[in-house]
């Protein structure tokens, strides 16, 4: 049952094969016996089971709320949710009860989501490891797969923990939905960190277009690439949630006033109208072989269904990381100045002045990465450096994403490129490099779409020979939405990604709708 | 807390830009060519900062001097917390160095990516409000309706009085 799409086990609830109370409570059962993973910070069993309670009346009377009634998601813990602690994965914001829902998570509760908690996340969203938080590290769950087990190799006797890192930096949103706790859950992407844990967990990661979606109540990185990500099993779901949460919204200038129609994906059966980019500049050194054998694999899939690919060229690429680099920091160095401690948040005892108070609450509350990045975009700020960085940067900017334009015009439909650049990396071996500079690397590949605002997803393609995920990333045009996962959905169905096989699953999982669905597994 | 500085007339040692910088503050520039000097002379390494290690050998940038990173550390107010701090400022700067290489000419800066669009302005209407209680909630200190913050207008201490890495050599 857990292990249904989103679309299955809502027509199941519709059905009343099960009730929203009980796919609840298993859902809560499963988080609680896979607390190792550590992808959940606050779990709000009271609040989701009192919304399960009011969703199965709902289906009693005949009168769901839509798709997405009764399903059981979660959100990663940098959106604000009303009377449900958000904390960022900071110290800075321990203990702060939000006094409102962010819009996303307000659309998804008038829909009658269930929200089972909030998800672990780097630092205020910075890193790409999910390592860097207050709470610890999230564990990707595909440590603890058969497939991953069956491949193991222990290099010595002495061997620590083996477990894998599930990338970032909405890595607990990915380990909750790729270990079946939950059927969707938001995430945040600003350089990558919806794509990046979602490829390394083996899951759907969707960046939407910049402005699609109301970034109103998301603690915000980087204002000018920042958007909510969606992160599910199946593209389907993807779009069924897109569906709930795109629109424009009040609250948020910068989303779009199009109007939004959701959709429902169209199956495609002929590929031969379209037009497949592949940017050769993503081939960069540091691309393991398996994945660029995974990323042939796939163009010569596009080619032997009858499409066109074709070899492109977004030649700033390389630059892409040092402006995604500089405007980062300036922005951050910009949001996380109201974290002072005066209205909320952790606040110092340090009562000399106000600016030793702000300086002390804020030297107590962020570690050394925020930091780090605050300060680093405070010296691309100064007035001596501020042409020669910031301005710069946003110069480069525009040569970025006028390449993606460029090559748009020039009649390709889709691009396809690896998301990172190897599978998941064990823990120990992340944490020899510093936050800063896995995240110019695993970035790489992700950012660009950031800088265009272009939408871009991640659908896992296959295992690697560790046994773990495999994802590729299809970047497509501003509000394509449609086309682009329509596409996915495709690719999705052509290369049949296997099924993580958890035993903690196993143990939670009825056969109510195993036997009746176990048929489009493989 | 390190004690004191000496002063040491060795202006010759130091590098001449970043005595014109501290031109001025002669006096600071004694106590800055310690902590130069320090920065300068790969005590970094015995951090063990692993792929920083390299460059710790390098003369330290035009723009890294004690003076920015002091002026850093109060626009931000954030410090440094140590050696690898700076250095993480250094990588940082060194890696940004990079956009230098592409070529600008002609080119406006882009701010956002919806910049063919006007933003959105709504009615002045008001919509929204009298949520004193709920905003109060989260703030530590407070009396009746107002947040309570320490007395202001006393800027922050100079390098020599705050307790910063900075200062320590």
């Amino acid at each position: 049952m857990l292990r249904a799409s989103l679309r299955q086990i809502s027509a199941a609830l519709k059905e009343g094969q099960v009730t929203p109370t009980e796919l609840c409570q298993r859902c809560l059962a499963l988080i609680r016996s896979t607390q190792f993973l550590n992808a959940y910070i606050t779990v709000a069993e009271e609040s989701a089971l009192k919304q399960a309670e009011e969703s199965e009346k709902r289906y009693r009377r005949g009168q769901p709320l839509g798709e997405l009634d009764g399903i059981p998601i979660a959100v990663k813990d940098n959106f604000n949710t009303a009377g449900i602690e958000t904390t960022c994965a900071s110290n800075m914001l321990k203990g702060y009860i939000s006094p409102y829902n962010a819009t996303v998570v307000q659309k998804l509760l008038d829909r009658g989501a269930v929200l089972l908690g909030k998800t672990n996340l780097d630092e205020f969203a910075m890193g790409s490891g999910s390592t860097d938080g207050v709470f610890g590290p999230v564990r990707n769950p595909w440590s603890y797969s058969r497939q991953y087990k069956e491949k193991f190799v222990p290099r010595s006797d002495s061997e620590p923990e083996n477990w894998v890192i599930t990338g970032g930096s909405s890595g607990g949103s990915a380990a909750a939905v790729s270990a079946f706790t939950c059927f969707a859950a938001l995430g945040s992407d600003t350089g990558g960190s919806t794509r990046n844990p979602a490829a390394h967990c083996g899951v759907v990661g969707l960046k939407p277009t910049y402005g699609l979606i109301s970034r109103h109540g998301l603690i915000p990185l980087v204002n000018s690439m920042d958007v909510p990500g969606i992160l599910t099993r199946y593209v389907d779901d993807a779009a069924v949630v897109l569906g709930s949460l795109a629109g424009h919204d009040p609250k948020d200038s910068t989303t779009v006033q199009d109007i939004f129609q959701p959709f429902a994906l169209p199956s495609l059966t002929d590929v031969s109208k379209l037009s497949i980019g592949i940017p050769k500049e993503y081939h960069v050194p540091g691309l393991s072989s398996e994945i660029l054998a995974v990323w042939s694999k796939a163009a010569d899939l596009f080619k032997n269904a009858g499409a066109k690919v074709v070899e492109v060229s977004l030649p700033h690429t390389h630059y892409s990381i040092v402006c995604y680099h500089v405007l980062c920091t300036a922005e951050v160095a910009s949001n996380m100045a109201r974290f002072d401690g005066l209205e909320y948040g952790h606040r110092s005892d340090m009562n000399k002045s106000t600016e030793s108070m702000y300086a002390a609450t804020r030297r107590e509350g962020f570690n050394d990465v925020v930091r780090g990045r605050i300060l680093s975009g405070n010296y691309f700020l100064l007035k001596q450096n501020y042409e020669d960085y910031f301005v710069k940067a946003q110069k480069v900017r525009r040569l970025i994403a006028n390449d993606f334009v460029k090559v748009f015009g020039s009649g390709i439909d889709i691009l396809l490129t690896p998301t990172t650049l190897n599978d998941a990396v064990p823990y120990m071996e992340f944490i020899k490099e510093d936050n800063r500079t896995r995240s110019t690397q695993d970035d790489i590949l992700t950012q660009a779409a950031n800088m265009a605002g272009l939408p871009a997803v991640n659908v896992p393609t296959a295992l690697s020979r560790r046994g773990l995920p495999i994802g590729l990333q299809f970047i497509g045009r501003s509000f394509q939405e449609k086309q682009l996962l329509t596409v996915a959905k495709w690719f999705e169905k052509q290369v049949q990604f296997p099924v993580i096989q958890l035993e903690e699953v196993k143990k939670h999982d009825s056969g109510v709708l195993q036997h009746k669905k176990s048929a489009s597994f493989s | 807390m390190a004690a004191a500085e000496p002063l040491r007339h060795r202006s010759d040692a130091l590098p001449a830009r970043v005595y014109d910088v501290t031109n001025r503050f002669r006096w600071r520039a004694m106590r800055a060519l310690g902590l130069c000097r320090w920065l300068r002379g790969g005590t970094v390494r015995a951090f063990g900062l692993g792929a920083a290690t390299a460059s710790s050998a390098l003369p330290p940038q035009d723009g890294v001097t004690v003076e920015v990173l002091d002026h850093l550390e109060r626009l931000a107010l954030v410090d440094f917390r140590d050696a690898e701090g700076v250095e993480r400022l250094r990588e940082a700067v060194r890696f940004a160095e990079r956009l230098r290489e592409v070529n600008t000419e002609g080119v406006e800066p882009m701010d956002s990516v919806l910049e063919d669009r006007c933003l959105y302005l709504r009615e002045d209407d008001v919509t929204e409000g009298s949520c004193t209680a709920e905003l109060l909630k989260n703030a530590r200190e407070k009396v009746e309706e107002y947040f309570v913050a320490p007395p202001g207008n006393i800027p922050l201490p100079e390098l020599e009085e705050r307790d910063t890495f900075l200062k320590r050599s």
